[in-house]
């Protein structure tokens, strides 16, 4: 048995642009141990509910951050709309189902190149970058911003989107398509890829349940907790999770890879079966008193939205529960006796958010 | 024009950024806008960056890190606040985490204003940046300090 050292992992590291610290035990060349440590981003901005009314509140939830924002908006407005009892219109929820997957297909998108910026495969991660410039185009074009968004309003959403726009959008994601297919296929059949991904970070299917493991991360181990599977407005659009066994990181990637093509798929069925009408409600009065909790699947995993309301205009408590927070045990879990070369790899396979983590 | 103005090295650091800007601050050295052309590489190493983007606004846990960062970068330096919080705290300054913006612990030469911060915006921050390490470094010249 070799002599403990303790390496320290972050808060600034070249793998990842966000400040995360792991002690890492070492024993020669293998964790022993991995001691997470947070709170560098910690801004606490669910305090501001208490000072910001419902509505301003929509921007400061949007920036929780800044990749997931627009799922962030939606979550939030959601949640009140829930304790607000607004009927939201069809339209209004189809948009946002299909902005939702576009910031889905920007994510992975990040992701994936983010994973090949760690391995050193920088022609890659280019590639994939360059690929979701076109997500962000739509983003601009519609809406104005290119992260951040500010699409969601309770009662609908910020501004319609034109016939023009819509067969924008569709041949992009064609466009689009294509060239994911062939990126999808130099992370799946590459071998200096493979020999980083393949047996890397496993997670047992058991382990993860028990672990509460949330989104790619679960589904790679084959535990199927997507909640779009459980929304009928995905289900009638053809929605099937995306499930491998493997519990590697080889498979949380290949399980982005194939949620990036059903995405696409999401986004043209939902504009082509786009419903006419009002896009946004007015909405009249302060939240009433009581509470509300909604749900939905952020590109990594599930996020939980909690409002209280006491019927004035501020609300008594907004709570987001975000997906990375969940996942940090299950990747404890899985740095347990890789190699230390391997550490920035599987970190970055369960997609951490810290600024989602910490709020 | 010394060599590092032509090819200025960058170091980020995402203070309690929400990684709006820390995304574009990526997307500025990828296909669409390619700062590389211009020399720019982001580098993890302060020792070896002329320049130091950071995001978001300060708090009691990262004011040493972003100390410490500031210290290791040899002189000539120009820091880049990226970012309207981390010009001022922006859309966060309420927090009871948040100190304000960077110039609360280091010194700011550059302040970028946005909400996320555009890349164009961001890569004019540099090339302003770069400007006022010339200056630096010709102000150390004339005191002798190189």
């Amino acid at each position: 048995m070799g002599k403990r050292t303790i390496v320290p992992f972050g808060p600034q590291h070249p793998a990842l642009p966000e400040p995360i610290h792991l002690d890492l035990e070492l024993e020669d060349e293998t964790v022993v141990r991995a001691v997470p440590s947070i709170g560098y981003v910690h801004r606490g901005l669910e305090k501001l509910v208490e000072q910001r009314d419902y509505q301003q509140m929509t921007y400061i939830m949007e920036r929780v951050c800044g990749i997931c924002s627009f799922g962030h908006g939606w979550g939030y407005v959601g949640a009140v709309e829930g304790l607000m009892k607004v009927e939201v219109p069809e339209r209004a929820e189809t948009l946002r189902l299909v902005f939702h997957e576009l910031s889905r297909v920007h994510s992975h998108l990040l992701w994936l190149g983010l994973l090949a910026d760690g391995m050193g495969f920088d022609s890659l991660f280019m590639q994939c970058w360059r690929i979701r410039e076109r997500v962000l185009d739509i983003f601009e074009s519609v809406t104005g911003g290119r992260v951040i968004v500010s699409f969601c309003r309770v009662g609908g959403v910020q501004c319609d989107v034109t016939p023009e726009q819509v067969a924008k959008i569709i041949s992009v994601c064609d466009e689009i398509e294509d060239e994911i297919r062939k990126t999808g296929l130099v992370f799946i059949n590459d071998t200096s890829v493979k020999n980083r991904l393949r047996g890397i970070g496993y997670i047992s299917k058991e382990d993860a349940m028990e672990l509460c493991a949330v989104g790619p991360t679960a589904r790679g181990s084959g535990v199927n907790n997507d909640v779009r599977d459980f929304t009928p407005s995905y289900k009638a659009l053809g929605f099937e999770p995306v499930l491998y066994d493997e519990g590697d990181c080889l498979a949380r990637c290949r399980v982005r890879i194939d949620e990036l093509m059903q995405s696409l798929d999401l986004i043209r069925n939902g504009l082509r079966n786009l419903p006419e009408g009002e896009w946004r409600v007015p909405v009249k009065g302060n939240p009433p008193e009581g509470e509300y909790a909604f749900r939905i699947e952020q590109p990594r995993g599930e996020a939980f939205y909690y409002v209280k309301g006491n019927g004035t205009k501020n609300l008594d408590r907004a709570r987001v529960r975000t997906p990375t927070n969940i996942n940090i045990p299950a990747m404890v879990r899985m740095l347990q006796g890789c190699s230390l070369q391997d550490v920035s790899m599987i970190v970055i396979t369960i997609d951490p958010c810290i600024s989602c983590t910490e709020r | 024009m010394s060599s590092t103005s032509k090819s200025p090295w960058i170091l980020h650091y995402d203070a309690s950024s929400c990684n709006g800007c820390d995304i574009e601050v990526l997307a500025c050295l990828t296909p669409l806008y390619d700062a590389e052309r211009f020399g720019v590489i982001n580098t993890g190493d302060p020792k070896q960056a002329d320049i130091f983007l950071i995001t978001g606004s300060v708090n009691d846990q990262n004011k040493n890190v972003v100390r410490q960062l500031y210290d290791q970068m040899p002189e000539p330096k120009v820091v880049v606040a990226v970012g309207i919080c981390a010009c001022n705290g922006g859309i966060f300054r309420d927090c009871y985490n948040i100190l304000g913006g960077a110039d609360t612990v280091i010194p700011v030469d550059v302040y970028v204003p946005g909400c996320a911060a555009r890349p164009e915006s961001i890569i004019d921050g540099i090339v302003k940046g770069v400007a006022v390490l010339e200056e630096k470094r010709a102000l150390m010249k004339k005191e002798g300090r190189k």
